[in-house]
Parts: structure tokens; C-alpha cells; sequence
């Protein structure tokens, strides 16, 4: 082993570096590539170089361009990030760091750290039906290849964007998960990603999720961090949703203000299928979450909502796009801010119905709270349709609290404190109501009125807050 | 049956179709410097009007077509395009003098003149092509200080409100094609209410593409000064040409403190054949600004014309109490393309506006709604509505919605809707039942659509409207 690349410090390699930009990860990548594709798998490797071709042609997204127009990554990309090409396995007990339990869940649960998939011998986990697959990318890659090389990157190769393609380049390993066909999970599923270092780093997760014909099963997502350092962490996952399947995914997040999490969620539905996300963000420094559906049969249900609570210098920007490929599908969006301080919220719902795509039923919301004068938000709701008989719609708003509502109540003795609260909490409630795992639900309801009491302001058990 | 009556509507032919034969004086196609200059000498501007120019076009050549919008713009060659067009006989004095050509062309559109100075008490100011030929009303109007003339007249005459006034809402360096304007631009309108008064009657301009191969780029300048108050109509209809024609003007408006200003278009250029050939490109930079408190600014607009329209009518709230409205019913009909919408940029505290958009869509077009709204930090109480809904009428059009808010106070409220539907089977229906044609049910329905905007219309324009409307889209569904 050679240690002193335990974190490919970028710095030491080039002098040039003058703390911007994609030039030392394109170096980096010119002169590590082979101990790149040595630690990872074939299947992964395939798409490695064109990938990398992709980045070097697009480098990584400014606000310059429309699709990120909101999301300004140029701070959080002028740090030096370690990146640890050689895998070299990162000393930490992930039930020790894992401290934002969900009490009652009973779940399989698997821990991502930084961005390898860390194996835990829970005995909570034997007990997966058969046929049911979840581990390391890296590992099943081997394992599988068939069954990978089928999936893998059939979503993200598709997509001409700076950030999937500096994953496509760098990423060594993710999550895999396979539930066959009729198979029906049943205990969500729970993999908790760990940031977990010493120095500044960088992650590069590949997720790969397949569903087969009438599978159903749950995925909690948890993004934790836990040293006081800066991390990037630049995520895709890839869902293939099968005939009939049914997939749940939760993506909470509660990491520190240092951390900026760059997440890419890509999902296929095919006919008859059911997709339902809810993207909750409760603490973080910043946020860019992607979410693309492409629904790819008929009859399906889509429902896509998500959640934002964010002060300080919080940065969330949700860029969403559902896109109707065939006809007779329903789709709801629903997505509310409450935005304190001097947090910025950053919203785009793009809704495409194609040409052939008729009767289509697609609903969007979203809906903001600014609690300072300092808070910002920018909201672009779209709608690109190109058949005629459907029903299509999106509303949009952005204000205070309700002066009378508050009003009401104290003039029945309910506190101003108390009222401003309740306010709140009615207005995230419905974002919450989507849950459909009863012990996640109350733990959220928990959580959101602590973090909006302020007391969650800081994460528990994070060093920074400490 | 009903793709009988969806054929005979949607192939029906432009009823405005015709060009008149006037001599034209036309300068070489081509633009270069000279040919500004050259511009600027036939209309013997001063020196200050002719450093305005060169510094755009300068400006104009580090300048790239913008591809934001949601169209397809065919490469427009700057250098095969004529960038003047006057008729020979200018300025007449009475409406003898009038090109007897030109009067009929406005009867053809049914407008005549005289009727207008008589019937409906309006002062027009005609624009054919680039040069004002005709201005009525203007002494009556004059009594009151008001001055209604064309863009040059103001230039000679009034020289320091055009100074002071021009592009200060729009700057030469906006966009593409406004700046492209400030360069070449021919002709247009110049409107000053002095302060107090109230403008007795509603002030109309007809704009008409006539030559052959002739942009046009129009000026506008309307300053209402403090406590007054204007009503502005614009209109326009064009002649069935074969070969697109590049429209790019500009309007300005300046409302002073407690002015009103309302501005209505009825736009109906010539939208290209059913094939999608010819037409006009319509790219025009309209912008107005609420300078001081309590002032207003309201813009209406019907867009049925044009093959491609690029056309964003907004507002810079400035002052306090300000308040913008914003109402458009934009119908697209075979390869016709529109992106139009607005922007509301709220400065000042207490400020409001309105948008209402309403995108008919039919054939094979496509019909965008963009617009952005903006809440400045300093902005306190702002207030925002919009709306903008979209009709499909066929299955191969499309109908887009590209909203922008952006909001950094958090005393404002900002709301946005929208929604996008075919026309509803059942009140269809429901018309046939009660002895309605398929096609007048569809008339009927479109109509009570888009009535909210129609409604803002003068009474002239209204009547108008709803006929191109009816032209445009009767029974495109059955």
C-alpha cells in the first residue's frame, strides 16, 4: 500500500492549482486513471473514459447556465478536496457515528462511508428474502456482471451534465440494490451515507437500484457528516422501476454547514409502476439535489415531494424534472420551503408532457415561507407540453405567515411563539403526510418541530455544533 | 365534419393580405457604418443622434443572438436587409396631399381616416413603413401641451426631452435587436403629457411593413409627466410577403409621479402561410418605467400575428406605490412560434403588479409564456399576481410556461398559477345540445377565455381583437 496516497491530496501534484476549478481533477485524472480503474470494476470502468471525455468538455456547471441558475458551486469547488482513488479503508464504527437513529424503524440497514460501501455483518439484514441483492457496486460488479452491466449508467450516460460526468469519471464503487420479480420487501430498506475524514474531502458515489416486474420495496436515504472538516459529496443513483414495481425513496438529510452534498437521483418507471420520493433537507451547508423521472410507460403514478428548512447560510437548491414519455400517467409534485436568515432556496419543477403523451394528469406546487428579510428564494416552475388533451398545472408562491391566522390564535391566548410555530408546522405537514413508514413519520414530525423550535439548528452528535 | 371545419379555418388565407404600390426610397440593403450615417444624414438628425447610433451599432457588432427563448430562429442575414424605407412624398400638409395609395390601404384595414378623425374623436398618427406620414389632431392636442409627433419631428423640435428621455429605460446596450434598433432605427412615436393634464382622447398609431425586404425599427417615447395620464394604442396589420421580414422596435414609457399610462397592441403581422413560409420576425424590446410614486403602468397586448414573436412588455417598479399590470392573450396558429411574457422588477416599497397571460395554441405552433417577476431587498410590501393559462387546440402544437420569481424581502407576497388544458369536451357539447355550431361553440368558449384580457382593451381595439381572434381560431377544434 502506498500510504502517502492514502487521500490523493490534489495540491502536492499541481502547482498551478491556484484553488479553482476542474484543471487538477483533470490532471489528476490523466495521470491516476489506471490506479482509478484498478480499484473499481469493469462494468464501472466502461463508461470511465467517455465520461471523462463528457467532463472535459463540460466542466463543472456555473450559473451560467439555465439548469443552474440557482446553484452556485463556485465556492464550494475552489476548495482542495482529497479524493481516496487508492481505497484505502477509512478507520470508523458506523453505529458509533450514526447517531440520528429513527427509533422503531425496524430496517436492512447499510452504511455508505465517504463513497465506498462499507460492509457490516448485521443480523438485521439476514433475513432478506431470497433473490433480494444489496451490497457494494464494486463487489456485485463482479459478482453479477450480467445483471450490472445491463443497468449501469443506461440513465446517467443519457444525461449531458458537468456534475454526472465528473462522476462518471471518478466514482469507484455505490450501492447496489436488487429486489427480483413479485418480490415485496418487507421492512424499508436504510442506507446511511457517512462522510467520515480528517482532511477536506471529496466522495463519488454510484447508486444502482433495480426493481423487476411487481417488486415493492422502501429505500430511507441518510446523509450524515461527521468530522469538522469540508466535504463534497457528488452522488448519482440510478433507479430502474419495472413493470408494476413500486418504489418509495426518502432522502433526509442532516449534515453540517461545511459539507455541500451534490446529489443526482434518476429514475425510469415503466408501465404500471409507482414511484413515490420525498426529499427532505433539514440541515446542511449546501444542497444541489437533481431529480429526473422519466416515465417510460403507461398508467404509472408518480408523486414527487420534498421539504426544505433551512437559516443561516444555508444553500438548498431542488432542480426536478418529471417527464411524461407515455400516455395516461399521473404525476404530483409538491414542494415547500421555510427559509430563515440568510439561507438562499433555489426550486425548479420542469414538467415535460411529449407529443404522444395524452391524457396526462400532472399537478405541480410550490410553496414558500421567508421568516427574514434576509432570506432569499428563486422558484421556476415550467411546463413544456406538447400534446393537447391533457391537464396540466403549477402554482407557485412565495410569502410571510399568515398575519390574521397568528392574529386568531393569539387572540385566543395561543402565544406568538406558539402561533408562529403551529403556522409552520401546518404548512410542512403535508410534505410529511406523504410518508408512508409510520416510525419515520413520527421521527420527522419530531425533528421538524425541533429543528423549527431552533433547537435542531445544530445536528446531533456533529462536531461543529459539539 | 369537424376536420372539414378545422381545414376550412386554419387554411383560411390572411385576410389582410395586399400590398400597395407606392413608390418607396429605399437606401442599398446592407448595414455598415455608412450606412448608419447615412440614415442619420437623411433625416438630417444632429450630431448627438448620430454618435447615439454609431456607439450602438459598435456595440452591436460584439453583440450574439440571444438563444434563450424557446424558438427557432432562422439565420436572419443583417446584410440582405434594406434599413430604410420612406415614402417619396413626405410630410404632406392636408389630406389632399395624402397618397391617395396609402389612404386606401388604411381602408382596406378599416380604418379609415377621416372616419377616425370624426367618428371616434382619435388623434392617429400613421406610420407606413418608417417615415410618419399623417398627423392628426395635433393642433387640438397641442393646445393642451400635449405633443404627439413622430420620433424625428421630436428630434428636431424637442430635442432636450428626446436627450434626456431616450434610452434611459431601455440603454442601447439592452439586447440584440434593441440595440440593433438604437443603430438604424427610421421612425416611430413620440408622446409627452405635460403635468396635470389628462389626455382627452386615446392616442392610436398604425404600423404597417409595406416594402419589400424592409425592416423596420420603430421608436417609441411616451413621458407622462406628473398627475397625468394616457391611454396609447398601437396596431398593426401587414401584407402577404414571401420573404420574412425582420421587425425589431423598441417602446419606452416614463410615468412620473402619480401618472397613468396604458398601452394596447393589437399585433397582426402577417404570420407566414400554412406551411410555415414567410411571415414576419417580430423581436421587440418594450419596457416601461413607474419613476415616481403612485404612478402606473399598464400594457395590453393581443399577439394573433407573426412567424416568430419575441416580445417581454415590462415594467421597473421604481417608485413607491407603484403598481404594473400585465395583460396578453397570444394566439399561434400553423408554424407560428411565440415566446413573449413579461418582467416585473419591484424597487420600490409597496409596489404591485398583475400579470394575466393567456396562450391559445393551434396547427403546429408553439406558444411560451415566459416572465419574471423580482422582489429587490429594499422592496417592502411588494405584491405579485400572475396567472397564465394556455389552450391547446390540436395535438401537434405546443405550450410552454417558464415562469421566473425571485424574491428577497420577505414582507412580499408572491403568488404564480398556472394551467394548460384542450378546450373542454363537454361545454362543447353542451353548446350543440342548445343548437350551437361546433364551430361557434369553440368561438364562444375562446372568447369568454381570453374576455379578462379583452376586457382591458379600448372599445375600438376590443371589436378588433375579437374578430382576429375569431379568424384566427374558429373551429380549429371539433
Amino acid at each position: 500500500m502506498e500510504n502517502e496516497n492514502l487521500i490523493d491530496g490534489t495540491n502536492s501534484k499541481s502547482p498551478s492549482f491556484g484553488g479553482v476549478g476542474e484543471s487538477p481533477y483533470i490532471d489528476l485524472y490523466k495521470s491516476h486513471h489506471e490506479s482509478i480503474k484498478k480499484h473499481s470494476t469493469v462494468v464501472m470502468n466502461h463508461i470511465r473514459d467517455d465520461a471523462f471525455a463528457l467532463f472535459e468538455e463540460l466542466h463543472f456547471p456555473t450559473v451560467a447556465l439555465e439548469n443552474y441558475k440557482y446553484t452556485d458551486l463556485k465556492a464550494a469547488l475552489s476548495i482542495d478536496y482529497g479524493l481516496n482513488i487508492n481505497r484505502i479503508p477509512i478507520p470508523v464504527n458506523p453505529y458509533e457515528v450514526f447517531t440520528c437513529d429513527v427509533p422503531g424503524i425496524q430496517s436492512y440497514l447499510y452504511f455508505v462511508v465517504n463513497d465506498a460501501f462499507y460492509p457490516v455483518n448485521d443480523a438485521r439484514n439476514k433475513t432478506l428474502p431470497k433473490g433480494v441483492i444489496i451490497g457494494s457496486l464494486n463487489q456485485i460488479a463482479e459478482n453479477h456482471p450480467e445483471l450490472v452491466k445491463q443497468y449501469f449508467g443506461k440513465l446517467s450516460t443519457t444525461k449531458k451534465d458537468g456534475l454526472i460526468a465528473f462522476n462518471g469519471a471518478f466514482a469507484q464503487d455505490g450501492f447496489f440494490m436488487f429486489v427480483p420479480k413479485n418480490v415485496v420487501l418487507d421492512k424499508p430498506v436504510q442506507l446511511v451515507n457517512i462522510m467520515r475524514s480528517d482532511v477536506d474531502s471529496m466522495a463519488n458515489s454510484h447508486n444502482l437500484i433495480i426493481f423487476e416486474e411487481g417488486a415493492k420495496a422502501q429505500l430511507l436515504v441518510c446523509d450524515h457528516t461527521v468530522d469538522d472538516v469540508r466535504f463534497l459529496s457528488n452522488r448519482v443513483t440510478e433507479v430502474f422501476v419495472g413493470e408494476n414495481a413500486t418504489y418509495e425513496h426518502y432522502k433526509l438529510e442532516n449534515t453540517h454547514t461545511k459539507t455541500t452534498n451534490l446529489s443526482t437521483l434518476l429514475i425510469d418507471q415503466q408501465r404500471s409502476s409507482t414511484v413515490l420520493a420525498n426529499i427532505i433537507t433539514l440541515h446542511n451547508g449546501q444542497t444541489r439535489n437533481t431529480i429526473e423521472i422519466d416515465i417510460d410507460g403507461e398508467n404509472c403514478e408518480t408523486n414527487l415531494c420534498g421539504m426544505v428548512i433551512a437559516d443561516k447560510n444555508q444553500q438548498v437548491d431542488n432542480f426536478t424534472s418529471i417527464i411524461h414519455n407515455k400516455p395516461n400517467c399521473h404525476s404530483t409534485e409538491l414542494f415547500k420551503y421555510v427559509l430563515d436568515d440568510m439561507s438562499k432556496g433555489g426550486f425548479t419543477g420542469k414538467l415535460y408532457v411529449a407529443k404522444n403523451a395524452q391524457k396526462t394528469a400532472a399537478f405541480q406546487t410550490n410553496r414558500n415561507i421567508l421568516l427574514s428579510k434576509t432570506a432569499k428564494m428563486r422558484t421556476k416552475p415550467q411546463l413544456e407540453i406538447y400534446a393537447d388533451d391533457v391537464k396540466c398545472s403549477h402554482g407557485a408562491t412565495i410569502g410571510s405567515l399568515d398575519e390574521t391566522a397568528k392574529f386568531y390564535m393569539q387572540s385566543r391566548g395561543i402565544s406568538e411563539k406558539e402561533a408562529r410555530l403551529l403556522l409552520m408546522f401546518a404548512f410542512t405537514n403535508d410534505v410529511i403526510e406523504n410518508i408512508r413508514i409510520e416510525a419515520l413519520k413520527d421521527r420527522i414530525k419530531i425533528l421538524v418541530e425541533k429543528r423549527l423550535r431552533g433547537e435542531l439548528s445544530k445536528c446531533e452528535g456533529c462536531v461543529i455544533c459539539q | 365534419m369537424s376536420s372539414n371545419i378545422l381545414d376550412q379555418v386554419t387554411q383560411s388565407d390572411y385576410k389582410y393580405g395586399f400590398t400597395t404600390d407606392i413608390e418607396t426610397d429605399i437606401i442599398p440593403i446592407g448595414l455598415s457604418e455608412e450606412v448608419v450615417r447615412l440614415i442619420s444624414a437623411k433625416k438630417n438628425e444632429p450630431e448627438w443622434m448620430l454618435e447615439f447610433r454609431l456607439k450602438a451599432y459598435r456595440h452591436w457588432l460584439t453583440m450574439k443572438l440571444p438563444t434563450w427563448a424557446h424558438l427557432t430562429i432562422p439565420d436572419i442575414d443583417y446584410q440582405s436587409i434594406a434599413y430604410y424605407a420612406a415614402p417619396r412624398k413626405n410630410a404632406p400638409q392636408s389630406l389632399d396631399e395624402v397618397d391617395p395609395e396609402l389612404l386606401k390601404t388604411f381602408e382596406k384595414l378599416g380604418i379609415p381616416l377621416e372616419e377616425r378623425m370624426s367618428l371616434s374623436g382619435m388623434a392617429v398618427d400613421a406610420v407606413m413603413d418608417s417615415v410618419s406620414v399623417k398627423t392628426t389632431f395635433k393642433d387640438s392636442l397641442a393646445e393642451m401641451g400635449i405633443i404627439f409627433c413622430s420620433f424625428s419631428e421630436a428630434v428636431e423640435h424637442h430635442p432636450d426631452l428626446v436627450q434626456k428621455y431616450m434610452s434611459s429605460v431601455v440603454p442601447y446596450t439592452d439586447n440584440f435587436f434593441a440595440t440593433l434598433n438604437c443603430a438604424v432605427f427610421s421612425d416611430g412615436s413620440f408622446v409627452y403629457i405635460p403635468k396635470g393634464v389628462r389626455c382627452p382622447m386615446e392616442l392610436s398609431t398604425y404600423f404597417r411593413i409595406n416594402a419589400i425586404n424592409t425592416g423596420q425599427f420603430e421608436r417609441t417615447l411616451i413621458i407622462a409627466d406628473e398627475d397625468s395620464y394616457v391611454s396609447y394604442l398601437e396596431g398593426c396589420t401587414a401584407p402577404m410577403r414571401d420573404e420574412n421580414q425582420l421587425h425589431a422596435a423598441i417602446v419606452e414609457i416614463v410615468a412620473m409621479k402619480n401618472a397613468q399610462v396604458k398601452y394596447s397592441t393589437v399585433q397582426n403581422w402577417y404570420p407566414g402561410d400554412k406551411n410555415g413560409k414567410g411571415g414576419i420576425y417580430n423581436f421587440v424590446t418594450k419596457r416601461g418605467i413607474c419613476k415616481g410614486d403612485n404612478s402606473k403602468i399598464s400594457w395590453t397586448q393581443v399577439e394573433t400575428g407573426s412567424a416568430i414573436t419575441w416580445k417581454y412588455p415590462s415594467c421597473i417598479l421604481l417608485g413607491d406605490n407603484s403598481s404594473a399590470e400585465f395583460y396578453s392573450v397570444a394566439v399561434t396558429n400553423h408554424h407560428q412560434q411565440a415566446d413573449t411574457g413579461t418582467k416585473m422588477l419591484h424597487i420600490g416599497k409597496n409596489t404591485s403588479s398583475h400579470i394575466l397571460s393567456k396562450g391559445i395554441s393551434a396547427g403546429q405552433s408553439h406558444n411560451s409564456y415566459r416572465g419574471l417577476v423580482r422582489i429587490n431587498p429594499k422592496a417592502e410590501n411588494a405584491r405579485n399576481f400572475s396567472q397564465c393559462d394556455s389552450l391547446l387546440l390540436g395535438d401537434k402544437c405546443g405550450a410552454h410556461t417558464f415562469p421566473y420569481l425571485e424574491v428577497n424581502n420577505d414582507s412580499a407576497i408572491v403568488e404564480h398559477e398556472a394551467t394548460t388544458s384542450k378546450i373542454n369536451e363537454d361545454q362543447i357539447f353542451y353548446c350543440n345540445q342548445r343548437g350551437i355550431s361546433t364551430e361557434n361553440a369553440v368561438g364562444l368558449i375562446v372568447n369568454g377565455y381570453a374576455k379578462e384580457v379583452l376586457n382591458q382593451l379600448p372599445m375600438e381595439f376590443a371589436v378588433e381583437a375579437q374578430k382576429l381572434l375569431q379568424i384566427t381560431l374558429e373551429g380549429s377544434v371539433g
